[in-house]
């Protein structure tokens, strides 16, 4: 249904039916969508929602339009000519009327939906989250999985069906991070850490990445998403990580942060502990204001 | 000696560098060359250059926008020509080339394409409007023009000399800090923006103040043209959103300069704060430009309708209401830099509130043709071609106000269309419109129709061709800025909205071509009367082009519509008992050295050639001293003259027809006069 609804738009906003050829053969093509989890299905259906309710106005301007510039041409002696008439009231209270009302209802949903959908909000307090620490660096991404002591660069593993929660700064300029597919963005600053909580409902690949230009490497800095049938597959590619020979030290950490494109997935089979917070924290100057780093870090909060 | 200026900043590391340079250079030379040939030095610096008459001021702008609108589009064409090709590839730029050329063609169509066109038509038409001789300030004025082209001066010369920017047209810090930026670039775009906003928001007080204190005798505020009420509204916004740029860049050029850390990542630097600030004026900025269009439409859409503008006072009040809460929505630029919930949830609510004035507007424009006897000139088509696509921008522009849609939608070609879905119908089409109407006013002579209906079609053909496609790729997750991209299913999109772009340039020839063509014809299309389009207000009351004064004697009004009001009571031509003399400002190279001055400034700062600096601020401060010790800055244009311009301007009249738009078929007769009481 939602697929048909997708390839609907694309009829409708493309003028360009190759692309309906093209995105049939790419399952990928259309995230938003096409959404994969509640977060993002959540923000397609207020979108709809939105356009459905706007219809009220958008559709008389476009038969207004059509009709009076049609009716009204200079050449039409046939139609009613009232060079005076600037004022009627009623007509006032319906203009000014109509577009508060369907503001009025949609602010009230975008209340609501903006609380719901807070990025901040774990999706079900209930399952214990997947926890995953995201850097963003010139132009690759780093994840951190301080539970199972790995990280990885470019590739975002969790099993689908159990919420992820994402912590995330960058160690370079602002960067946002978005996996289009299930949800987001948020952005990425360094000496600060924004939140992301993200569900996949079903088993997929997804693409993610920065949306937000970060120079030279901007286009290439995307990475996989992989939400895992079952926990023991999610469990079997932790073990895959932790047979890795490289560690995440400090040491490695400097080589890594250093601007490169195109950079292969990479896995690291432990991590120097605390790595994140002092990542946040050496943006702080000295580092020992642990106080500092603590508000600094909630301040995009 | 020369800072960081060495052999390495000339463009010959790349051929489409030094292609650019080559055209710019060749185009600055072309306009010397043809200049000489004309022997047209001694009109160009001493009735224009050095000129503080507020026509040709504006008509001085939009010259300005007019050339900066070329070459901000051929940095689209660049851009829509690369993407459309680099699917899997590297297309023909590399990204750091790609990245100055986005970073130009925002910078360029905002503040040095749409802001002197929006000052020009301002500064030509409005004090006309309200029945002034100039504006309040006439050498404030002049400087301000001037200012401007010091800034688009120094975006085109970091084309043959070093590179501009790639930080975007916001230059988003820490990425446009030394740190990441170390070159000129940033450093350019950043004195640009810096000097032209200084210009801007002198513009802002100098037109408040006409406004205010310059009004010919009955004009009541409630009876101004609802373009000048546009103007009003636009000032105050520029008065107050512009310093907060100033502030922004200001800051963000200490941090480059002097090593500071407002807004770098260590140091305690937040470049939050920049972001805040840059949007306090951003979003103010996107109404700057826009209500002035509005109130272009709203004139055109009742002169061709034939018909009083529809809902005056709502017009005006909705006006009022955007001009208000365009400082209450900025922080929906930034809804995922992770404020709560709440905090969005108050700003998009806010964002989403400017529809309802909005509408208001599209409506009462809708109602004035209704019953009214629609007459289809270009600028009537730009208007009726804004109305249908501009609702479709505001319909997106709402979606993205919803914090949770934004999440998914920002920093998507979504967002990109959605911009260009509001400033091309929205303030490109209304300044269009504004120029094919006043051009007469300006000039004397109208423009051909023909080509001005070919470059609207033009227009909004390339215009749905270039962005629907957008909307669609940001629905797939297609982000902005991309240099190049790996998924397939993009490239016929961005191939059909390079095509878009193709039939964009279509109209821009289309534009070009109708210039040439009117000043070759234009014996055949003069406007002897003053009042090709049988107007409606102030500004068609005198000749075109205007006398040096504008009103031999300041009209006295008595309601909206004044000048359709004196036709109908009879006292329109009026020759008047006695005339009496007129104080003009006197012309002064001032205002252009100040601006040639502050060009080199801007130059010696970006290169650190701090000597060359030094001297240059010598000289603004030094003009400016020379200014102000000045007591003869006004000549008195004796009544005697002005007499002999008056009545061979009334002879003139006499010989003309009695209405310039009788002949044409959709007229609705001089009973309309009758009909008006």
């Amino acid at each position: 249904m939602k697929r048909n609804l997708a390839r609907r738009l694309h009829v409708a906003g493309a003028c360009s039916p190759l692309a309906i050829f093209v995105s049939a053969c790419n399952a990928i093509a259309s995230p938003v969508l096409d959404p994969k989890g509640p977060i993002a299905a959540a923000q397609t259906q207020l979108l709809l929602d939105a356009v459905a309710i706007m219809m009220i106005v958008i559709v008389p301007v476009f038969i207004m339009a059509a009709l009076f510039t049609w009716r009204y041409r200079g050449t039409n002696r046939n139609a009613r000519y009232a060079p005076n008439l600037a004022y009627y009231w009623p007509v006032e209270i319906l203009i000014w009327g109509v577009p508060a009302g369907i503001i009025f209802w949609l602010g009230l949903h975008l209340w609501s939906a903006t609380h719901r959908l807070d990025p901040y909000k774990p999706i079900d307090p209930e399952v214990p989250p997947l926890r995953v620490e995201a850097v963003a660096q010139d132009w690759k991404w780093l994840f951190v999985y301080p539970e199972q002591d790995i990280a990885v660069v470019n590739e975002l593993v969790f099993p689908a069906g159990r919420p992820l929660a994402l912590r995330i700064t960058s160690d370079t300029v602002m960067n946002s991070f978005m996996i289009p597919g299930l949800g987001g963005q948020i952005y990425a600053m360094a000496g600060m850490q924004t939140r992301l909580h993200l569900l996949a409902d079903e088993p997929g690949e997804f693409w993610g990445r920065n949306v937000q230009y970060s120079g030279r490497g901007f286009a290439d800095q995307q990475f996989r998403a992989i939400a895992t049938t079952t926990e023991g597959e999610f469990g079997a590619w932790v073990e895959k990580v932790k047979a890795s020979t490289q560690m995440l030290d400090a040491t490695t950490y400097e080589q890594l942060a250093k601007p490169s494109v195109k950079v292969p997935v990479t896995y690291y089979s432990g991590v120097q502990p605390g790595l994140f917070d002092s990542i946040i924290a050496k943006w702080h100057g000295d580092g020992n204001h642990l106080h500092a780093q603590v508000t600094g870090t909630e301040q995009a909060r | 000696m020369l800072g960081r200026l060495t052999i390495d900043a000339l463009p010959f590391y790349s051929a489409i560098a030094a292609g650019g340079a080559a055209v710019t250079v060749l185009g600055a030379l072309s306009v010397v060359g043809l200049i000489t040939y004309f022997r047209a030095w001694r009109i160009v610096l001493f009735d224009w250059v050095s000129s503080l008459d507020h026509k040709k001021i504006g008509i001085m702008y939009v010259m300005l926008a007019l050339v900066m609108l070329m070459r901000g589009f051929i940095d689209a064409a660049m851009m829509r020509s690369q993407q459309a090709i680099a699917f899997r590839s590297d297309g023909y730029l590399p990204a750091e080339h790609f990245d100055q050329i986005f970073s130009s063609h925002g910078t360029i169509m905002i503040f040095f394409m749409a802001m002197p066109f929006l000052s020009g038509l301002i500064n030509h038409i409005m004090p006309q409007q309200i029945g002034a001789r100039d504006v309040a300030f006439p050498f404030m004025n002049a400087v301000s023009l001037w200012l401007t082209a010091a800034g688009a001066g120094l975006v085109l010369i970091s084309l043959v000399i070093g590179k501009f920017s790639t930080a975007g047209w916001t230059g988003y810090p820490p990425y446009s800090g030394i740190e990441y930026n170390p070159g000129v670039g940033v450093d350019y775009w950043l004195w640009a923006v810096l000097i032209a906003g200084v210009g801007s928001t002198m513009s802002g007080i100098n037109f408040l103040v006409t406004i205010l204190k310059c009004r010919a005798p009955g004009m009541h505020l409630f009876r101004m043209p609802l373009f000048s009420w546009t103007v009003l509204v636009t000032s105050v916004l520029m008065i107050f959103a512009f310093p907060a740029l100033t502030v922004a860049c200001g800051l963000l050029a200490v941090d480059r300069i002097f090593g500071t850390h407002f807004f770098t990542n260590a140091m305690g630097g937040n470049m939050m704060h920049y972001i805040n600030l840059f949007w306090l004026w951003g979003h103010p900025e996107v109404y700057i430009l826009i209500l002035p269009a509005f109130g272009v439409f709203s004139e055109v859409v009742a002169t061709f309708s034939q018909k009083r503008l529809f809902g005056y006072t709502s017009l005006v009040l909705a006006t009022m209401a955007i001009g208000l809460l365009s400082f209450t929505v900025w922080l929906h630029h930034f809804f995922t830099m992770g404020p709560s919930a709440d905090v969005n949830s108050f700003f998009g609510i806010m964002t989403t509130i400017i529809a309802v004035p909005t509408g208001v507007k599209v409506f009462d424009w809708l109602l004035t043709m209704y019953r009214g006897r629609i007459i289809f000139k270009p600028p009537m088509l730009f208007t009726i071609g804004f109305l249908v696509t501009f609702v479709i921008g505001g319909l997106s522009g709402v979606l993205l106000a919803l914090p949770p849609v934004d999440y998914a939608m920002h920093n998507t070609t979504f967002l990109v269309a959605h911009f260009h879905n509001t400033i091309i119908p929205g303030v490109l089409f209304g300044y269009l419109a504004g120029y094919m109407f006043w051009f007469p006013k300006a000039f004397g002579f109208k423009l051909n129709e023909t080509w001005g209906a070919r470059s609207f079609w033009c227009w909004i053909i390339g215009f749905y061709l270039a962005f629907m496609p957008l909307y669609v790729l940001g629905l797939m997750g297609m982000p902005r800025r991309m240099e190049h991209y790996d998924i397939a299913a993009w490239q016929p999109h961005l191939i059909v909205a390079a095509v878009g772009a193709f039939i964009i340039f279509l109209g821009i020839v289309c534009l070009a071509i109708q210039l040439v063509v009117s000043i070759r014809d234009r014996a055949n299309a003069r406007d002897l009367t003053g009042d090709p389009w049988n107007g409606r207000t102030l500004e068609w009351a005198t000749s075109s082009p205007p006398a040096l004064y504008n009103f031999a004697i300041l009209p006295n009004v008595q309601s909206v519509d004044a000048f359709w009001d004196m036709k109908h009571r009879g006292v329109a031509y009026q020759r008047p008992e006695r005339y009496v003399d007129i104080a003009l400002p006197k012309n002064t190279f001032i205002p252009a050295t100040v601006g040639g001055a502050a060009f080199v400034f801007g130059f010696a700062v970006v290169w650190y050639i701090w000597w060359l600096a030094a001297v240059a601020f010598a000289v603004i401060l030094v003009a400016i001293i020379i200014r102000s010790s000045d007591d003869e800055t006004e000549v008195i244009l004796p009544a005697i003259e002005v007499k002999a311009i008056e009545e061979a301007r009334f002879r003139e009249m006499e010989a003309a027809s009695k209405n310039e738009m009788a002949s044409d078929p959709g007229f609705a007769g001089e009973s309309v006069l009758e009909a008006t009481s």
